[in-house]
């Protein structure tokens, strides 16, 4: 691209990661899956993005794009490009992204049960990631190990160091991953569901300690999450997913205060909330499609109680994104922005 | 340490039964160990009186007693056969059987390894369909045919290896080894085989698990990742490797007599064929015994490998 892009900083800095386009898509035996089919978000230095949607959305696939986790075959990058700090992902040798992963972007996973190794002790596999990106003897990457685990809020870490993963509670276990991530001082950090599998209490602690450490160290976030609340705490801007592609895009502020997809308001209102007076919570009627399911025109047509004939034969484009409020939904004017009644029986599929 | 003793101490009562269990199954089975050793021509007072010499006229509760007894002060009896005693003849025998127990052991660990780690690594794709087909011949296709063809190949058409034989490790190892090489290769065809196979399966199944996609994420290479996989499969891949040293240890009387190897599994069909009791019963009494010690090994290096076991 010749044109400066319009985010880009003063200094003309390109933005952290900026994803145009993705597409990432599974050759199964019953067909391709669309699943990121032409995704588009771009997160500065220091900034949150959340990604929001429902399991399957394509929010996970697309983190794990960015990593180039996801084993190819059956995955293909069918299009698009992912830039960070300027440089494309997608065109990188495997052991150009090794050097990158765990160093330069970090991720942590939605199950802190799991995502240890069980065997090895938690000190020893922050310091595995310590010797591998930095030329540091053994000695001084247990020591580094040992400080993470004091940033984040471990007691005793020396003596936490040496235990394996079957010692410690979910939300300990979850404060290692986080240690893990950021021993090398990360750029960019990809949290995919961080705080799904604990407690409300640990929850609320994990996503304090990730501003904190934020704060202090500078890295940009993606936070994947599909819970709104999680969004509000902790996010400057959200990116809205569903079935692939992206559906709405707007700082935090402005989603919960006007927003404008159909979809965006449905999430909204099954959200509980305190000051509201019980009652049901509203449900959106009707499933994610499947990938492979979907055929022309918008996806959330289906189960939106706003579409038209035209929404299942075309699929909107996504306009709006100078404004810093996007939207891809051509009933999503202003003002049609009334209390949202939805179908209870999903419409036939184009 | 206090485990060890309460592990060790549960192995007593499995010997004891193991003892009585070996006493009857000689005791009881068909066969006059007096009638063979006094011949065709013997009268039925020689054999009377060979039973006699031989305490075979008392009770078998009486028998037992005696032969316990002994055998509680370290004396395994004397083969009623060559008159030698059996703890000369086992501890004869006893080295040729260990030096192939072990040495095909670990041919087939240094084999099986890595292909097992190279077919779950390139799992569905030729090269693991290739290894696999490998494992399914090598299990299958008989060890004396195998056998057959490598003192064919090695031994008679290239003259490279001795055809058959056994020396001891006190005439020096270039021998030892050279007469081991073929028979060792020849057994190890089968537990590479087995070996691969399971370390496929279980490192297959912890390549899925959520901790590798962790240590891929920091940026391990693919050889650490598959380390860390190996790691964690380490369990049944160890209890393999264990049941088949127990197993080897036993005696290979196909491999020994196809190699002519004088080794335990030799002693055994000899001595059954001559019903020279205390010798079978020594020898089954010693490998039920090796068996429960590799037994107590393997389980007591489960807590090596994995933490979780030792809390």
């Amino acid at each position: 691209m010749t044109v400066p892009s319009p985010q880009a900083d003063q200094a003309g800095r390109p933005p952290l990661l900026d994803i145009r386009d993705l597409r990432t898509h599974f050759d199964t035996p019953d067909g391709t899956v669309r699943s990121v089919d032409g995704v588009s978000y771009r997160l500065e230095a220091r900034e949150t993005l959340g990604i929001v949607g429902e399991s399957g959305c394509g929010k996970s696939v697309t983190a794990l794009s960015v990593l180039r986790l996801l084993p190819t075959p059956p995955a293909r990058f069918a299009g698009g490009e992912i830039r960070f700090q300027g440089t494309d992902l997608l065109g990188l040798s495997e052991r150009e992204m090794r050097r990158i992963r765990g160093n330069r972007i970090s991720m942590i996973f939605q199950e802190p049960m799991t995502s240890l190794n069980p065997v090895l002790t938690v000190g020893r596999q922050i310091a595995e990631a310590v010797t591998l990106h930095q030329k540091i003897g053994r000695r001084q990457a247990w020591q580094r190990a040992v400080e993470m685990l004091r940033l984040v809020q471990i007691a005793d870490p020396e003596r936490r160091a040496g235990e394996y993963p079957h010692q410690m509670s979910g939300g300990m276990r979850q404060r290692v991953m986080i240690a893990l991530a950021l021993a090398c001082h990360p750029d960019l950090l990809i949290a995919d569901e961080p705080t799904t599998a604990l407690d409300v209490t640990i929850q609320a602690q994990i996503l304090e300690l990730l501003r904190d450490l934020q704060a202090k160290l500078g890295m940009g976030i993606v936070m994947i999450t599909h819970d709104l609340g999680v969004v509000a705490e902790c996010c400057d801007r959200v990116v809205v997913m569903y079935a692939g592609r992206k559906v709405e895009e707007a700082s935090v502020a402005d989603l919960f205060e006007r927003p404008l997809h159909p979809y965006t308001r449905a999430l909204m209102a099954s959200m509980p909330s305190l000051q509201g007076r019980g009652g049901r919570l509203a449900e959106i009627p009707g499933m994610v499609p499947a990938p492979q399911e979907l055929g022309t025109g918008c996806a959330f047509a289906p189960r939106c109680p706003l579409a038209t004939e035209r929404c299942r034969r075309e699929t909107p484009d996504f306009t709006g994104a100078a404004t810093g409020h996007g939207v891809a939904c051509f009933e999503a004017a202003p003002a049609r922005h009334q209390p949202v009644v939805l179908h209870r029986h999903a419409g036939a599929r184009p | 340490m206090r485990h060890l003793l309460n592990r060790v101490a549960a192995t007593l009562p499995v010997m004891a039964v193991v003892a009585v269990l070996v006493f009857l199954l000689i005791h009881l089975s068909p066969g006059d160990p007096a009638a063979l050793i006094a011949g065709d021509t013997a009268s039925a007072d020689d054999i009377a009186r060979l039973h006699a010499a031989l305490g075979l006229d008392r009770p078998l509760w009486s028998q037992f007693l005696l032969w316990a007894g002994r055998l509680a002060q370290g004396d395994l009896g004397t083969s009623i056969f060559t008159h030698v005693p059996v703890s000369r003849l086992l501890a004869q025998r006893v080295e040729p059987t260990l030096s192939i127990a072990l040495l095909t052991m670990t041919l087939a660990v240094a084999a099986s390894i890595p292909l097992g780690v190279l077919a779950a690594h390139m799992a569905g794709r030729w090269v693991d369909r290739l290894v696999m087909l490998f494992a399914v011949l090598a299990f299958s296709v008989p060890v004396f045919l195998v056998g057959y063809l490598l003192i064919y190949g090695f031994a008679i058409t290239l003259g490279w290896l001795p055809v058959q034989g056994y020396v001891p490790l006190s005439k020096g190892v270039g021998p030892w080894l050279s007469h081991l090489i073929l028979p060792c290769v020849n057994l190890s065809l089968v537990y590479t085989a087995l070996l691969t196979r399971m370390t496929r399966a279980t490192v297959l199944d912890v390549l899925h698990e959520d901790h590798i996609r962790t240590a891929r994420a920091k940026g391990l290479g693919v050889v650490a990742v598959l380390g860390h996989a190996l790691r964690c499969a380490a369990i049944p891949i160890v209890t393999t490797i264990g049941v088949g040293i127990a197993f080897l240890i036993g005696g290979v009387v196909v491999t020994e007599t196809v190699f002519a190897i004088p080794g335990i599994g030799r002693l055994v069909i000899d001595s059954v064929q001559r019903h020279d009791y205390p010798v079978i019963q020594s020898v089954l009494l010693l490998s039920a015994g090796l068996y429960v010690l590799v037994n107590l090994l393997i389980d007591l290096s489960y807590r090596l490998f994995d933490p979780r076991i030792r809390a």
